[in-house]
């Protein structure tokens, strides 16, 4: 194939002309959002951390039995009970604390351009190939850029996570607004509501089950990125699965594993159950009984 | 905003048009001129083609052109059904009447305003003011109780919370909804989200309604039920509403005028009466061929002029010789008013001039059941079935203003059979009304008298 008459296209060259530019010129930009980054992790990490293994684990418990109740609460607890059986307890909190963080921030971007992508069909037409892109591009490679920006750490773990949870967030908020029945819409112009109260009273709250499904999907896809972190130094579950692969050790790679799969049982069970818990699910659901 | 020329009068229709509704004169509520609305690429090429008579298929690659050259005003206090299959334009229509569609070209004039040229803050206030609507699908905020729903329309206006709960509670007690006010949506049957939906749109308590196929989702019982319900509401409330509907019974049903659209235009204007018996094109007839036609036509408009009319005052002699002339065994008593005494038979008269009497006192039979003008052809087919005579049809101050003979009751029932109805009818009354005069030459004015209450009779 090397007598081909296609030129070798520097793409990748420029695109890492792009971060090398941007690592310069954005450098004291790139430093504030780091620190701040770091100074909520460690906040979050903090509480999550320091507190002894049973408090914070009555605490989540206790989460699970108030968004869905005491079955799903009694099931977590055993659950980091088995986490915390296997040593892996510490690394759970730094992952939990990372994912909620990358998930907040990723819904503080996701929700309002998924908003502004269902009420501009322009927008909406940009965006999509965007989100395709980067929900497609293998995780790893996020990663790359971003420890050249932030070097080691969480941050880059943090910010490859963002990118790549950010296109179901948008997706799902934007399908959720679009979907939402025009006719009712229409009723709050009908009667003279302005645009941002139709979007209050009627497009956030009935779009809310298929936003929530995609804060579900959000916070999913954020498990799976901070894990992958872990080849960068985000520390939590990543490093020990890191740690299994490149000294083989099955029986840690399975521990870490395990810790991972439980911790996103928690997370998936708590987000679906309070997408549930939004008033239209709940009206709808009133009805069946 | 662009004043329209005569602002004055029509804000003075928005304030005093409740008292005036069931009066002739109405003031014009809302008013459609020359107005086109095309989707598409070039909307404005369009419409300058359909303009110059091209038709909707011409411009089809330049556009979808929903309505064209829509032109009608509603007044104060009318339901305006507006009817069409789907696709015809109809829901691109009655948007436009509050807005949330604009007009491609022309004015909808509404309290004053062009809504084709109203910016989005005016067009909101005007909303809020003077236009609500109800939706084929209801369009409740399913996490909402039913009062809060109801309560919507108020709450965008401002109004604070304990006020707007009280006329939210008001307005779903008019329509039967009181004692399910903290119910959801989802917990009731069609028929009641809808009166939801219509009690959130009464809440709102603009002169004008808009009613979207409201009751096309529901079932033909409730339907039946909601329109009753609406005719009912309608006589207390004195709105002026347009309504949208394809069900052709629907429409003359509940409408005062009909506008039938077809392919974005607009076919026809008129009564449901006038629709039925004088159908603008073979589409509108085509329509109306499978309408109950026994219950839109009414007396009014298949009536004949009595062949034969008994003056009181004539005497048995006038009596028995009129009737003998005409080869009947009864006729029709009027006094000198022409308000109907009864009924008298030949015998009876012969017999009265045989004994020498001089009046027809005592010969008139009464336990005549004349029905109105407006009374619907299917409550004539009972009384046209028990009386040996043409059913009499009066005015209400008693006047005989035609009969219905069975004959021509069951010729009404044939559609494309014209020449019985409408107009045609008018005529015969107006005969009916000269004959009486003629047979009645003491009473000069009956004539003048009569024919007021004949038009107003057929109208």
């Amino acid at each position: 194939m090397s007598d081909t008459f296609i030129p070798r296209f520097p793409f990748g060259e420029w695109v890492e002309a792009f971060v090398d530019w941007m690592t310069d010129v954005f450098k004291p930009v790139f430093a504030i959002i780091k620190d701040v980054l770091v100074g909520i992790y460690d906040v979050l990490d903090t509480v999550l951390s320091s507190p002894p293994f049973w408090v914070v684990a009555l605490v989540l418990a206790a989460l699970a039995f108030l968004a869905k109740g005491w079955k799903l609460a009694v099931g977590s607890l055993v659950g980091f009970v088995v986490i915390a059986g296997v040593a892996q307890w510490d690394n759970a909190m730094d992952t939990l604390a990372l994912v909620l963080l990358a998930a907040a921030i990723t819904l503080l971007i996701a929700v309002p351009l998924g908003i502004w992508a269902a009420r501009n069909d322009h927008v909406s037409r940009v965006v999509r190939p965007v989100l395709d892109f980067m929900q497609t591009m293998p995780a790893f490679v996020y990663l790359i850029p971003t420890v050249v920006i932030f070097l080691t750490g969480p941050v880059p773990g943090i910010i490859a996570t963002i990118v790549f949870a950010l296109a179901p967030g948008v997706r799902f908020t934007e399908l959720g607004i679009r979907q939402v029945d025009k006719e009712v819409v229409e009723a709050g112009h009908a009667f003279g509501s302005t645009p941002g109260r139709i979007l209050r009273q009627i497009q956030l709250p009935l779009a809310m089950p298929t936003i929530m499904a995609g804060v579900n999907q959000v916070i999913m896809l954020s498990l799976s990125m901070v894990v992958i972190a872990g080849f960068v130094g985000a520390g939590g579950l990543g490093q020990p699965v890191v740690q299994a692969l490149s000294s083989i050790d099955v029986a840690l790679g399975f521990e870490a594993g395990l810790s991972v799969v439980i911790l996103a049982m928690f997370l998936d069970r708590v987000t679906s159950a309070l997408a549930d818990r939004a008033p239209v699910s709940r009206a709808l659901a009133a009805a069946r009984v | 905003m662009t004043a329209l020329s005569t602002p004055a009068t029509a804000e003075a229709a928005a304030t005093t048009g409740v008292a005036d509704a069931g009066t002739p004169e109405r003031e014009t509520a809302l008013s459609v001129r020359d107005v086109y609305k095309v989707f598409g690429r070039k909307p404005v090429e369009a419409v300058r083609r359909l303009e110059q008579g091209a038709s909707r298929d011409d411009v089809k690659t330049l556009g979808t052109a929903a309505v064209i050259d829509a032109s009608f005003d509603v007044k104060q206090g009318e339901i305006f059904v507006v009817m069409g299959l789907s696709g015809s334009g109809k829901s691109t229509l009655i948007r436009m009447l509050n807005g949330l569609w604009k007009p491609t070209s022309g004015q909808v004039l509404l309290g004053g305003t062009d809504l084709a040229q109203a910016d989005a803050k005016e067009m909101r206030a005007l909303r809020r003011r003077s236009v609500s609507m109800v939706f084929q699908h209801f369009a409740l905020l399913p996490h909402r109780t039913v009062l809060d729903n109801a309560a919507y329309p108020l709450e965008i206006q401002g109004v604070g919370k304990a006020e707007r709960r009280e006329k939210a509670r008001r307005s779903l007690e008019l329509v039967g909804l009181g004692g399910w006010e903290d119910s959801l949506p989802s917990q009731l049957s069609g028929g009641m989200r809808q009166r939801v939906g219509l009690a959130r749109a009464l809440a709102a308590d603009t002169d004008v309604l808009l009613m979207d196929e409201a009751f096309s989702a529901l079932d033909p019982l409730i339907r039946r039920e909601m329109q009753e319900q609406l005719l009912e509401l309608q006589q207390t409330l004195g709105k002026t509403i347009i309504f949208i509907t394809h069900d052709l019974n629907e429409a003359m049903h509940l409408g005062d005028r009909i506008a039938v659209m077809r392919d974005g235009r607009i076919v026809q204007i008129g009564t449901a009466e006038q629709i039925l018996s004088d159908p603008a094109n073979d589409y509108v007839a085509q329509f109306v061929a499978d309408v109950d036609r026994t219950r839109v036509l009414t007396a009014s408009s298949v009536m004949v002029r009595p062949a034969v009319v008994v003056p009181m005052g004539g005497g048995p002699r006038q009596a028995s010789r009129t009737m003998r002339e005409a080869q009947v065994s009864a006729a029709y008593v009027v006094d000198r008013q022409r308000r109907l005494q009864g009924v008298v038979r030949d015998a009876d008269a012969v017999a009265a001039l045989k004994a020498g009497k001089e009046s027809l006192e005592g010969l008139v039979l009464d336990g005549v059941a004349p029905v109105s003008p407006d009374t619907p052809l299917a409550e004539i087919f009972a009384p046209a079935a028990e009386s040996p005579l043409p059913v009499a049809v009066t005015d209400e101050s008693g006047r005989l203003v035609g009969v219905v003979p069975r004959v021509t009751l069951l010729e009404a029932m044939v559609p494309g059979e014209q020449p019985r109805t409408g107009e045609v009818a008018v005529e015969a009354v107006r005969d009916a009304v000269d004959c009486t005069h003629a047979q009645d030459a003491a009473v000069q004015d009956a004539a003048v008298d009569g024919r007021p209450s004949a038009e107003g009779g057929a109208a």
